[in-house]
């Protein structure tokens, strides 16, 4: 009886959502969207407060927000403080984790498996690879696609690897919240010079260079870096907590 | 009907498949499987729809650091459950 | 095709939430919940032979191109990492309830 009841109010659910989308002017029939009527347009062609003129790759120089990637763009300069604000819902969640999990004394948890020995081998291999590749696609992240967010993830995945290959092996928490809580710091510090130097919060105050170049963009690069490290940190602390116990 | 539409149509049935299974199989690491299996799936939805940076995102944690967690929490619990 | 399935997906987790027992089950089915707003949300900025928004050297002034939405898929990547902090936290708290009570189960709580 139950499990009809809640039948019948996800079917409702599902007519609700599909009539609210057949004949509305808001949300248009899939793939047919009309950029060119959203605000979007104005990200892409970078004129939210000045003409800039065309944005050409290799060529065009002092743009109001000089990255090739328009997502990136968009997550670190128009709306940086929303991400700020996501990345302290992510440092919340990873203290409850901690409150939750953590202890005095830590020690590894006995887990009803061993490694056996390519495991062992290959994941040494594996992960100078793995954690090149996740501080590469930070750095660029203004210019290909990727940035902060999967870097970030990448990195937390090698440490996760070395965790998986030894099981006595634990990583250096201290650092790791050295790691975090500078990198945490630096984003508000950051933000604040563009309030002091600058005219508002979190202002891009360096010289946006031609778009596509790695040194350009301004602060894009510097911040997605910030996050990359303060995800990483955040990811492989949940994995240590997740992977330790109170010691008898 | 391009090659596009093609896969397109495959990943959608697919999708719905391994959420039905997820949610009705018996067994909890089964349906964590799936529920990996599930978000692999998704990133190819998400790169037919022309979002790379959200299909690399999804791609490392959906079906990586996500399913290690609830391996981690099922392994830990098991080892509880054989003590007693 | 896509949104449908999204909504679909939307539709398979609230019911997996409503109906599920166990705990495990329920965060499970928070998860497919999520995977199904995600993939609605970057749908919604979805245009047919768009290009991923991105300026790259082989597009000029004379070439005729169109981009996708990028706000929709901007909000969809800080949803993802905020997904694993809510997972970790759900799973954190299963995994006390689990050393209280020796189940995952919610009817069998509490009777000892």
């Amino acid at each position: 009886m139950k499990n009809f009841l809640a039948l019948l109010l996800t079917l409702f659910l599902g007519y609700m959502i599909i009539a609210s989308l057949s004949n509305n002017e808001a949300f248009p029939k899939y793939g047919e969207a009309d950029v060119s009527s959203r605000v979007s347009q104005r990200y892409i062609d970078r004129n939210v407060t000045e003409n800039p003129g065309e944005v050409l790759y290799g060529e065009a120089t002092n743009l109001e927000s000089g990255s090739a990637n328009t997502i990136a763009a968009i997550v670190t300069d128009y709306r940086s403080f929303d991400t700020l604000g996501e990345v302290t819902v992510l440092t919340v969640s990873a203290l409850g984790v901690a409150l939750l999990l953590g202890g005095a004394k830590q020690s590894r948890i006995e887990l009803n498996f061993k490694p056996n020995f390519m495991l062992r081998v290959g994941s040494r291999a594996l992960f100078g690879i793995i954690l090149m590749t996740g501080m590469y696609i930070s750095i660029h992240g203004h210019l290909t696609p990727g940035g902060g967010f999967p870097g970030g993830s990448m990195i937390a995945s090698s440490l996760l690897l070395l965790y998986l290959a030894d099981d006595e092996f634990r990583a250096n928490i201290k650092g790791v919240k050295v790691i975090q809580s500078v990198a945490g710091s630096a984003y508000v510090i950051a933000g604040l010079l563009g309030l002091f130097i600058g005219t508002y919060f979190l202002e891009n105050l360096l010289d946006t260079a031609v778009l596509g170049d790695l040194f350009s963009a301004g602060m894009i690069p510097i911040i997605y870096v910030l996050i990359g490290f303060k995800v990483g940190s955040e990811i492989s602390r949940i994995i240590d907590n997740f992977l330790t116990e109170e010691s008898v | 009907m391009d090659l596009i539409n093609i896969i397109e149509i495959i990943v959608s049935i697919l999708l719905v498949v391994m959420a039905f299974l997820a949610i009705n199989s018996k067994s909890l690491i089964k349906s964590v499987m799936y529920l990996s299996s599930l978000s692999m799936l998704a990133v190819v939805g998400f790169v037919i729809m022309k979002a790379p940076d959200v299909a690399g995102t999804e791609a490392v944690i959906g079906s990586g650091l996500v399913t290690s967690l609830f391996v981690f929490t099922l392994l830990a619990v098991r080892k509880v459950g054989k003590e007693q | 095709m896509l949104q449908y399935v999204a909504i679909v997906l939307i539709m398979l987790g609230l019911y997996g939430l409503l109906t599920q027992r166990n705990i495990i089950k329920i965060i499970v089915s928070l998860n497919i919940l999520e995977i199904g707003v995600n993939l609605f949300i970057v749908s919604v900025g979805f245009v047919d032979g768009g290009l991923a928004p991105i300026f790259t050297s082989t597009y000029n002034s004379s070439v005729d191109f169109s981009f996708v939405d990028p706000l929709p898929q901007a909000l969809v990547l800080t949803a993802i990492v905020i997904g694993v902090g809510t997972t970790a936290l759900g799973l954190a708290l299963a995994k006390n309830i689990y050393q209280k009570y020796g189940t995952f189960e919610i009817d069998e709580m509490g009777e000892e």
